[in-house]
C-alpha cells in the first residue's frame, strides 16, 4: 500500500518535472493571429474592405469586428484560407465591397498628366514615380492594382489595364467537373 | 555481361505504334522561307537577343545569349536576315505567343566559322561545360533543362553512374531509336565527353528491349571503341521506364529522394540525343540548331523521322508528310501520354519538340468523365507510388496544402492513372492544374510580401514625414518665440531711450521756463535795465537774434 503510494507520488513528481521542463524548453512562439491573417491577405492595400489597409483589416478580423468575406482582390481563395485558419464558416464574397476581378495595374497617360503629385501621395506602395510639374509614371512591377490613385487625379489620366498572362505565368485550367448527376442517368431513356 | 535490373511500381504495357514512323533513314526537310526561334526553348530564364532587326546572320551564329545561370543561348538555324523580334506563336499548352527572333532564310544555308575541339580530354571540365553551354545544348528528352548544369556534379559529389537514356518509352515516338540506329558512334563519343566532364566512374546506356536494331548498332559501335567503362543495357519495355526516376530505379535499384536529384545518389542521367548533340559540338564545333523529330499519327500519310532545323513551323513539316487536315482531331507536341495540344500550327519546332502527333478523329478515348468509384487502379499503375485518388480529390477541391501533403510534386505527369481510369477522369489535367495554381500562389505570395514591405515602408515614411513636419513646426515656433523676446527687450531699450530723451527735453524746457521765471520776478530797477536793453536791441535791429545770446 505505502509502496504503491510512494511509487505513484514519485512518478507524478517525475512526470510533473518532465512536463514543466518540456513546456519551458520546447516553448513554441506561435505567430500572433493578426500576422497569420495578414499573411493570407493579398496586400493590395486597396481599402475595399472598408479598412485603411490589409493590416487594419487583419486586426479587425482578429478582434471579431469584421467578416472574412470583405476582400474582393483576394476572392474565394482568401476567404477559404481565412475560414480554414480561423475555423469560421466560409461565406461568399460580400458584394458590397466589390467584385473579384482579374489582376490589374494602372497606367498613367503621360500626354495628359499635369504633374500634380496627387496620385503619388495616394499610392500605398510608392509605385508611382514623379515630382511636382514633372511627368509621373507607374512602376508596373510594384503596382498592386489598388486603384487608389485614380480618384485624386484631376485630369483623369490614370487608366486600369489588366495584367496579361504569358507562358511563364499561365496556369492550366481546371478540368470540367465530372458528370456527377446520377439523377440524369436514372431518368428513363 | 548481364546487368542486374530492378522494377519500379506500376507502369503500363502500351501499344507502341512505333513501326509506323520507323523508316530506313532520318529524312531532311526542305528549307522553310522563314524560321521563328523562340527565346524560351528551355527551362530557366529566356535568352536575351544579341541581334537586331535587319542584321544578317549565319547558320550557327548565336542570336540570343543566356541571360542567367539557368538559361541557354539560341543560335540561328540557317543563314538569313532577321526580320522581326516580336511575339509569335510558340508550342506551349497555353497557346499564348512569346518573344521570337524571326529570320527570313536566304537559301544559302551558310555556316559560320566552326571551331571544333581537338582533344577535349585535356580540357578542364569547367571549360568543357562552358563550351557546351555556349552551344545552347539542353536536355533533348523533353524537359529542356540546360545540359551544362547537369554536367556539373558540384564539388562534393562523386558520380558513380552516368546513365544515357535511350528508353524512349512513350508510344509513337521513334526519334531516339532512329538516332541510335543511324549515329551510334556520335552517342558513344558524346557519352565519353560527358563522362569526362562529370568524372563519372561508370556509364550505362539503357535501351528498351523493343529496339533491337538500335541495340545492335550501339553494341557494334561500342566494340570499335573498346571502352570498358560503358555498358549497354536492355531494359524491359514498360511505360514510363524512360522517366528519369524510374530508369534510375530499374538500373541501380536506388530511389531518388522526393524533391531530390539523381546526383544525391551519385547518378546523372542524360538523353541519348543530348549526348549526340554534345558530340557534334565538340567534334564539329556545331551548336544545337536541329534535332531528330518524329512525325506520326494516323492522320499523317507518311509517318517518318525528320532532321528539323529549330524554328521550322509545324505546318511546314505537316505539309511535307502528307497531313490530312480534315481527318485530324488534334495535333500534339510530344507523345499521346505526355504531349499537349497545339493551337497554332505556325508554332515552330523548338529544342524540346521530339514528336508531332496528328491524332485522327473518332478516337474512342474522349469519353466524358464520370464520378470516381475508388477502384484504386490508378494507384496500382502509378510509377511514383503516389495516391492519384487523393491527389485528384484535393486538386478538385482546390485544397492545395493537402495535395502537397500527398506529394503532388513527385508526380511525373506520365498519364498512367488517367489511362487506366474506368471513369475517364482526366487525372493528369487535375495535377497540372494544381501544380500551376500552386506556383501562381507562390508567385502571388512573393509579390504580396513585397507589397507589404513597401507599404510598411510607405507608412514609416509618412510617419517620419509627419514627425519631421511637426518637429519643424515646433522648432519654428520656438525660434519665433525667442526672436520675439529679443525684440521685446530691444523695444524696451528703445522705449527707454525715447523716454529718457523726452525727459531730457522736458527738463530742458522746464529749465528754460525756470529761466524765464527768473526774468519775471524782477525788481523795478532790474526791469528798467532790461527795458533799456530791449530798447537798445530794437534799435540796433538785432533784437531777435541777440536776445537768446544775452540770456
Amino acid at each position: 500500500m505505502v509502496t504503491a503510494i510512494l511509487v505513484l507520488t514519485a512518478l507524478a513528481v517525475l512526470f510533473g518535472l518532465l512536463l514543466g521542463f518540456a513546456s519551458v524548453r520546447f516553448k513554441v512562439e506561435g505567430d500572433p493571429v493578426v500576422d497569420q491573417i495578414d499573411a493570407i491577405l493579398p496586400q493590395t492595400q486597396c481599402g475595399q474592405c472598408s479598412y485603411a489597409g490589409c493590416r487594419p483589416y487583419a486586426e479587425a478580423i482578429a478582434a471579431g469586428e469584421a467578416e472574412i468575406n470583405q476582400c474582393p482582390p483576394g476572392g474565394e481563395t482568401v476567404i477559404l484560407a481565412l475560414a480554414d485558419l480561423l475555423g469560421r464558416e466560409p461565406k461568399p464574397l460580400n458584394e458590397e465591397h466589390g467584385e473579384h476581378q482579374g489582376k490589374t495595374v494602372v497606367f498613367i497617360d503621360e500626354q495628359v498628366c499635369i504633374g500634380c503629385t496627387l496620385c503619388i501621395q495616394a499610392c500605398p506602395v510608392d509605385a508611382i514615380l514623379g515630382a511636382a510639374k514633372q511627368m509621373h509614371t507607374v512602376i508596373k512591377e510594384e503596382c498592386t492594382g489598388c486603384n487608389l490613385c485614380i480618384p485624386p487625379c484631376p485630369v483623369e489620366c490614370i487608366h486600369i489595364i489588366p495584367v496579361e498572362e504569358d507562358i511563364k505565368t499561365w496556369c492550366w485550367p481546371a478540368p470540367p467537373a465530372a458528370l456527377e448527376q446520377p439523377a440524369e442517368e436514372k431518368s428513363p431513356a | 555481361m548481364k546487368h542486374k535490373l530492378w522494377h519500379f511500381n506500376g507502369g503500363l504495357h502500351l501499344d507502341g505504334h512505333k513501326h509506323m514512323s520507323m523508316t530506313e533513314h532520318v529524312l531532311p526537310v526542305a528549307l522553310p522561307a522563314q524560321i521563328s526561334l523562340p527565346l524560351q526553348q528551355h527551362i530557366g530564364a529566356p535568352a536575351e537577343p544579341v541581334v537586331a532587326v535587319g542584321d544578317h546572320v549565319l547558320k550557327g551564329q548565336m542570336i540570343a545569349k543566356a541571360s542567367d545561370y539557368v538559361s541557354a543561348p539560341v543560335h540561328a538555324s540557317t543563314s538569313g536576315k532577321v526580320i522581326a523580334i516580336e511575339e509569335r506563336p510558340v508550342p506551349h499548352p497555353s497557346g499564348l505567343p512569346s518573344e521570337c527572333i524571326v529570320i527570313e532564310t536566304d537559301g544559302k544555308d551558310q555556316w559560320k566559322e566552326l571551331k571544333p575541339i581537338a582533344n577535349y580530354q585535356e580540357m578542364d571540365p569547367s571549360a568543357l561545360r562552358n563550351v557546351i553551354r555556349d552551344a545552347g545544348i539542353v536536355g533533348l528528352g523533353g524537359a529542356g533543362f540546360p545540359t551544362f548544369i547537369k554536367l556539373n556534379p558540384g564539388p562534393d559529389n562523386v558520380v558513380e553512374t552516368l546513365i544515357l537514356n535511350g528508353a524512349e518509352c512513350e508510344p509513337y515516338i521513334t526519334c531516339d531509336a532512329m538516332l541510335m540506329q543511324e549515329h551510334p558512334r556520335r552517342i558513344i563519343d558524346g557519352l565519353l565527353v560527358m563522362k569526362h566532364a562529370l568524372r563519372a566512374k561508370h556509364c550505362l546506356i539503357a535501351i528498351e528491349d523493343n529496339k533491337k536494331v538500335a541495340h545492335t548498332m550501339l553494341v557494334n559501335a561500342l566494340h570499335e571503341h573498346e571502352s570498358e567503362f560503358i555498358d549497354i543495357v536492355q531494359i524491359p519495355t514498360l511505360y514510363p521506364t524512360g522517366g528519369e526516376k524510374q530508369l534510375v530505379k530499374v538500373l541501380t535499384g536506388k530511389e531518388i529522394p522526393s524533391n531530390g536529384l539523381p546526383i544525391d545518389i551519385g547518378v546523372v542521367c542524360h538523353n541519348v540525343a543530348t549526348a549526340a548533340a554534345v558530340c557534334e559540338t565538340i567534334e564539329a564545333g556545331k551548336p544545337l540548331i536541329s534535332r531528330n523529330l518524329t512525325m506520326t499519327g494516323e492522320a499523317i500519310e507518311t509517318p517518318c523521322n525528320l532532321e528539323v532545323l529549330f524554328g521550322t513551323s509545324f505546318a511546314h513539316l505537316l505539309d511535307a508528310c502528307g497531313w490530312q487536315a480534315e481527318q485530324t482531331d488534334e495535333v500534339l507536341m510530344g507523345g499521346p501520354m505526355m504531349g499537349f495540344g497545339i493551337s497554332s500550327l505556325d508554332a515552330p519546332v523548338i529544342k524540346t519538340t521530339n514528336c508531332i502527333l496528328a491524332r485522327p478523329k473518332n478516337q474512342p478515348h474522349r469519353q466524358p468523365a464520370m464520378p470516381c468509384i475508388r477502384c484504386g487502379q490508378c494507384a496500382d499503375v502509378c510509377p511514383a507510388q503516389l495516391l492519384p485518388q487523393q491527389l485528384y480529390w484535393y486538386s478538385h477541391a482546390k485544397d492545395f496544402d493537402k495535395v502537397q501533403d500527398y506529394n503532388l510534386f513527385d508526380c511525373i505527369e506520365c498519364g498512367c492513372c488517367a489511362y487506366v481510369c474506368p471513369s475517364h477522369i482526366p487525372l493528369v489535367q487535375y495535377y497540372r492544374f494544381a501544380k500551376t495554381e500552386i506556383w501562381a500562389m507562390e508567385r502571388d505570395k512573393i509579390k504580396a510580401d513585397h507589397a507589404r514591405e513597401r507599404h510598411e515602408f510607405h507608412q514609416y515614411r509618412m510617419e517620419r514625414k509627419q514627425q519631421e513636419d511637426e518637429e519643424r513646426k515646433r522648432m519654428k515656433k520656438e525660434l519665433l518665440k525667442k526672436t520675439q523676446g529679443k525684440e521685446d527687450t530691444e523695444a524696451d531699450t528703445k522705449q527707454a531711450a525715447i523716454e529718457a530723451a523726452m525727459a531730457r527735453v522736458k527738463a530742458k524746457r522746464e529749465d528754460q521756463e525756470q529761466q524765464k521765471k527768473n526774468v519775471e520776478n524782477l525788481s523795478e530797477k532790474q526791469q528798467q535795465a532790461l527795458s533799456e536793453v530791449e530798447e537798445r536791441r530794437q534799435r540796433s535791429g538785432k533784437a531777435e537774434s541777440s536776445n537768446e545770446d544775452s540770456n
